[in-house]
């Protein structure tokens, strides 16, 4: 065993370097281009030869990304808080009450989350018109809520499943109504749950390109995958692939954000000490 | 404070299956009732009936003279302590104690003076601010009674709230309890499946079987006049011995010997019970002795006979001599099979007879494993029931 160990440590060494190289290089190609001149960004170097800032100054400088930019931060918090909302409330109805129709509920809410979403946009497009959610928040809201919910309810329930039910008799017991036994001694105790079902779902709707695409017309709701498709230059002579690498970039840096702020948050083993381990 | 009275209480769930049956039971001020025996007998659900956590079925529950029947946990001003301790993780130990307290608003001096003066009685102090998982099991115990004590209920409900730590320490936190109960003098209903808990801590003791109620009773009324096999075979450590016995001409047949019974015996039966009756005698293992240790004027009170002892045991202050003997018939009684399953379906096997016998002899006794002693048996101590129903003939009603 003891001539093994080195070999070991080289050969996953080696394992984590290729699949990090394999996953970062496209990461790292766009970074480069971003930083880019107009002159250069065809030499096909891998570092840029003349680094520059003007592609985000030009990302940031026309008012449409940095609208877009609003949009899908205020469509994704608000799809992921409400999610969150009704999926916890559902996913705790599902593991706690015994109620006909509870299986019906989560393989139905299954079957929707295998959706083709391409087979309802039609439809939603359609509908969004003639009642006057085409073009706004909620008419791209909703439709992430019916991908993100059925998900949402799933990894909840698997969560509070694992939560003692002595807890909440317990909280009753301390006087407890019901939703404060909730959101003081389960919800807490579910917490890793919450953030994960929370970053999935505002990841999913940070991503979307094709509701949003279909769904929006203008700066009012466009996000800003859809922004950057759209995005042509400053002036029409100017190629405006810096640009957009540099929209791309800015597009990954929420997302960064959330997960490192959350994934601190998503710790397993918070229920130990309850009861008797 | 107050008290809690159970009237026909039912427990029916909804295929019919009743888990408590008519249970009527009346628990003083300040009492310290156990609720006890062997596990499915429905102690639980009756203390989740008192408590709020299930709905009763039928009949009524007052506790301090209200009818509470429909009202919830929170709303019926009692605490539980489980057994599971269902300490809440998040929270620190003095953050679990004052949950309910800051859940009724109290304010803020109140909440900390109630907290410290539970921690003071429970030896708490250090750990306050230490979370559940950082806490030994007799800790996480005390955090659970102290989560009780600091709301000062009208009752405590103890749902075998020993039985996760280990005999050393249950002994001790035994006392504990027991010492915390008489000090506050708050009414407390104790589940528990262990007989020693429900003698030692109990003002009086309820003992339950397939949903009813066998006797309720001071510990040492259930020890000494039983009701019924059950309840006589259940209470007490090692068990009473049962074997099949006839009483004929006042001369009850056991299988080692005939006792010619005493006055007091035949009084308390009060009943003609001659003839070939099929009777289970029972004699606790206490009622028997090494003949040789028993004084002159005692030795009237009873018979002695010769036996070969299969096993002796030595516990120091007591022996505990197994004999065999032979029967020439089997008991067939419900409530023995009911004892038998309690104590995990294993019965102890003899080699010299077909069932076995446990007699506490005094340690100053010669009596060695495979040696033959004579043992003397105590007539006026002995215990009759009816094979076919269980029912103790012995038993004096109050």
């Amino acid at each position: 065993m003891e001539d093994t160990a080195p070999k070991r440590k080289v050969l996953w060494t080696l394992a984590v370097f290729v699949v990090l190289v394999y996953a970062l290089i496209p990461v790292i190609w766009i970074l480069s281009l971003s930083f880019k001149t107009p002159e250069t960004i065809g030499d096909g170097r891998f570092l840029p030869s003349e680094w520059t800032l003007n592609n985000y100054d030009a990302v940031f400088n026309t008012g449409f990304f940095t609208s877009a930019l609003r949009n899908s931060i205020g469509i994704a918090l608000i799809a992921t808080l409400i999610s969150l909302a009704f999926a916890s409330m559902a996913a705790y109805a599902i593991t706690r009450l015994d109620f006909r129709g509870k299986s019906a509920i989560l393989a139905g809410s299954l079957a929707i989350s295998m959706f083709p979403a391409i087979s309802i946009v039609g439809g939603l497009f359609d509908l969004w018109r003639r009642i006057g959610l085409y073009d706004t928040w909620l008419g791209l809201i909703l439709p992430y809520l019916s991908f993100s919910l059925p998900i949402s309810i799933y990894i909840l329930s698997a969560f509070f499943r694992e939560i003692p039910w002595d807890l909440e008799k317990a909280a009753q017991m301390d006087g407890a109504t019901p939703m404060q036994a909730f959101r003081r001694v389960i919800l807490p105790l579910a917490m890793p749950g919450v953030f994960t079902a929370g970053i999935l779902t505002f990841i999913g709707a940070w991503n979307d390109f094709l509701f949003a695409n279909v769904l929006t017309s203008t700066d009012a709701s466009r996000t800003a995958p859809v922004a950057l498709a759209f995005f042509r230059g400053a002036s029409q002579f100017q190629d405006p692939s810096g640009a957009i690498a540099a929209g791309a970039v800015v597009v990954t840096v929420p997302i960064l954000i959330m997960v490192l702020i959350f994934q601190r948050r998503i710790v397993s083993g918070l229920t130990a000490g309850a009861v008797k381990g | 404070m107050a008290d809690i009275v159970l009237d026909e209480v039912v427990k029916r769930y909804p295929d019919g299956f009743e888990a408590v049956k008519n249970l009527n039971l009346e628990i003083a001020d300040g009492e310290f009732m156990i609720l006890v025996g062997p596990s499915g007998c429905g102690k639980s659900t009756a203390l989740n009936m008192i408590a709020g956590l299930e709905d009763i079925s039928d009949g009524e529950l007052r506790i301090g003279g209200e009818v509470v029947n429909t009202k919830a946990p929170r709303d019926r001003d009692i605490a539980m302590v489980f057994q599971s301790y269902a300490l809440y993780p998040h929270m620190t130990v003095r953050e679990n104690m004052a949950f309910a307290l800051k859940i009724a608003k109290a304010p803020k001096e109140e909440v900390d003076r109630k907290v410290a003066e539970a921690a003071e009685i429970l030896d708490l102090n250090q750990h306050l601010e230490r979370k559940p998982a950082n806490l030994s099991g007799g800790q996480r115990q005390r955090v659970a009674m102290g989560r009780a004590i600091v709301r000062n209920p009208k009752a405590f409900l103890m749902d075998e709230p020993l039985s996760n730590l280990d005999a050393k320490l249950r002994v001790q936190m035994r006392a504990e309890v027991g010492r915390i109960q008489k000090r506050l003098n708050t009414t407390t209903v104790y589940v528990t499946h262990d007989q020693t808990e429900a003698m030692t801590l109990g003002d009086r003791v309820a003992v339950m079987l397939s949903g009813v109620l066998q006797q309720v009773g001071s510990p040492m009324d259930l020890y000494n006049n039983p009701t019924n096999l059950f309840v006589a075979g259940f209470i007490g450590s090692p068990g009473m011995n049962f074997m099949p016995a006839t009483i004929e001409d006042g001369v009850a047949h056991l299988p080692m010997v005939d006792v010619r019974l005493p006055q007091n015996v035949l009084e308390r039966m009060g009943r003609d019970i001659n003839g070939g009756r099929k009777l289970v005698a029972g004699v606790r293992p206490e009622d028997f002795e090494d003949a040789t240790k028993v004084d002159r004027d005692r030795r009237d009170h009873g018979t002695t006979f010769q036996t070969r002892l299969d096993l002796v045991e030595a516990m120091g202050a007591e022996y505990y001599a197994h004999f065999g003997v032979a029967v020439d018939r089997q008991l067939r009684s419900a409530d023995l099979s009911e004892l038998r399953e309690d104590l995990g379906g294993v019965e102890e096997q003899s080699d010299t007879g077909d069932i076995v016998v446990v007699a506490r002899l005094n340690p100053e006794s010669d009596a060695r494993t495979g040696g033959t002693a004579e043992v003397w048996i105590d007539a006026t101590k002995l215990h009759f029931f009816d094979e076919g129903s269980g029912e103790a003939l012995t038993h004096v009603r109050h």
